[in-house]
């Protein structure tokens, strides 16, 4: 019976749980999905990682390839990030360009890169001028329920500590780049930018860490990334209903206790792995 | 004919307040908006910010492809030329940003089954390039005689490295500033409806940048009902 008020009022259905301060799934309105990491599974990438964020599943694999740096910037290598929303991940996705959902989305994680300058370009130049590392950051979605933002920017930060590159030193004779597989070592990540999301009901309620559906009904989303200083690398709010700044001043502080979560997932996940 | 319309308005900010480092004491740059210049489109505007420039073309209610037609509102669809190239992945961002910030005023439920199409072209970029479009955006659906629930405007604010904040940027103050934030407002509680930042900037900042912006876009909104009132009153 409850199914069939489900479909014929979506709406109504919701906002039924959320009159007593909870959600169809059980959480409260301020509770994250259970998030899970897992490090290193792509053997053939030189870096990568495995988020998943209740149901929403994202991997990211990241290779690094020679190029040559910008003129306007020599001593910059690139960074070049895409997310792919296949239609594995979702019936609404079709296969061929990416969709708008999918080029809104590398944008995005191209901003958080750019602003939160979570590596420094200029540790990935190998010579001013002729060579630079370009590392190619591919987000795949496996499985789409909601909050896809948050876990790419997870999933990218985790695979960024876990890249390691080899060393390059360039011949000076035959101006050929030498590379020694065997020394490695790993990116010099500076920051920790994490995002969370949040979605606003009927221009009032706020919760965190939207399912698809909970999207699908929802007046308006937030995503905030913030730094483990607190400082924000971006407010990401694509129109939808209106906030006032007290509301804004909530996210925050929820933005705050997550970010000290995953920290602390981070960490441990990096801690148990073991040296190779 | 129509007769068309330019209204110019320098305006200040107050700032009775002494200035500090992080004081408001700072100009919004001459305003210029032109309404109803082209003639195929419902609705259009030109919205001029110093030297940006940025033209916006209603087509709506129209038909819309079955495919995207929504049953019990209208579907909104915002085009974003730039002034050289073709457009690419950030244009395709930017109007994900005013499609939702026009769907959460424009009044889709008055007209299911239609789109509503907003198209955009970059003019003249010197700074401020979002909140102008949005700018021009919202004058150009008032010009198509669209219902909404409310005006928007865009507010550009730039926080240079030592924290003071300057409102409506060149291209030149956004390039040296260490953030940029841009904030789309509604008119009539002064809500938060979009915003896009660049930068690294602390929650205090942003508070300050928001509230400069709320009392920035008091002016846009005077601007905006200054120029419609020339625009009627005299035909």
């Amino acid at each position: 019976m409850a199914a069939g008020f489900k479909t014929v009022e979506p709406l109504e259905y919701y906002r039924r749980f959320l009159k007593e301060n909870c959600r169809p799934d059980g959480r409260e309105l301020g509770e994250f999905r259970t998030t899970t990491v897992n490090i290193g599974s792509i053997g053939t990438a030189d870096g990568s990682s495995l988020v998943k964020l209740g149901n929403t599943t994202v991997i990211c694999g990241i290779k690094a390839e020679f190029g040559a740096p910008p003129t306007d910037a020599p001593d910059k290598g690139y960074v070049v990030p895409n997310v792919d929303l296949s239609p594995l991940c979702s019936w609404r996705f079709r296969s061929g360009p990416p969709g708008e959902e999918a080029q809104v989305a590398s944008q995005f994680i191209a901003d958080v890169i750019e602003n939160s300058q979570v590596i420094q370009k200029e540790d990935l130049c190998i010579s001013p001028g002729k060579l630079a590392w370009v590392l190619y950051c591919d987000l795949i979605c496996l499985n789409h329920d909601g909050n896809i933002l948050d876990a790419c920017t997870f999933a990218l930060l985790a695979a960024l500590k876990n890249v390691q590159l080899p060393e390059v030193t360039v011949n000076e004779e035959t101006a050929l780049a030498e590379v020694n597989l065997k020394k490695k070592s790993y990116l010099n990540i500076r920051t920790h930018p994490i995002a969370t999301s949040f979605a606003v009901f009927d221009d009032t309620l706020l919760i965190v860490d939207p399912t698809e559906e909970e999207e699908n009904l929802a007046t308006g989303t937030l995503t905030v990334v913030m730094d483990e200083e607190g400082k924000l690398c971006c407010l990401h709010k694509p129109g939808g209903s209106g906030l006032t700044g007290a509301k804004l001043q909530d996210c925050m502080s929820r933005a705050v206790t997550r970010h000290k979560e995953v920290k602390k997932l981070m960490d441990e996940v990096f801690k148990s792995m073991k040296p190779k | 004919m129509e007769r068309v319309m330019q209204t110019e308005t320098k305006i200040r900010a107050e700032s009775g307040i002494e200035s500090g480092p992080r004081g408001p004491g700072c100009s919004l740059r001459n305003f210029a908006c032109e309404q109803n210049l082209l003639s195929r489109p419902d609705g259009s505007a030109s919205f001029l910010q110093g030297d940006t420039s940025v033209l916006a073309g209603v087509y709506g209610p129209a038909e819309v492809k079955v495919s995207k037609e929504i049953f019990n509102k209208a579907t909104l669809e915002v085009t974003l030329r730039p002034k050289i190239g073709l457009p690419g992945v950030a244009e395709k961002s930017r109007e994900r940003l005013i499609r939702n910030t026009c769907e959460a005023v424009v009044l889709g439920a008055l007209h299911p089954r239609t789109s509503i199409t907003v198209v955009l072209q970059v003019v003249s970029d010197a700074g401020s390039l979002l909140a102008c479009c949005l700018n021009a955006a919202c004058m150009a659906l008032v010009d198509a005689g669209v219902p909404m629930r409310a005006l928007f405007c865009g507010v550009t604010c730039a926080l240079d490295s030592d924290g003071t904040l300057l409102l409506d940027p060149t291209a030149k103050q956004e390039k040296e500033a260490r953030a940029v934030l841009t904030f789309a407002l509604d008119s009539v509680e002064r809500k938060l409806l979009m915003s896009t930042t660049k930068g690294l900037y602390s929650d205090a900042e942003l508070q300050q940048c928001l509230a400069a912006a709320q009392a920035a876009s008091q002016h846009v909104f005077r601007f905006y009902r200054e120029s419609l009132q020339r625009r009627y009153s005299k035909s």
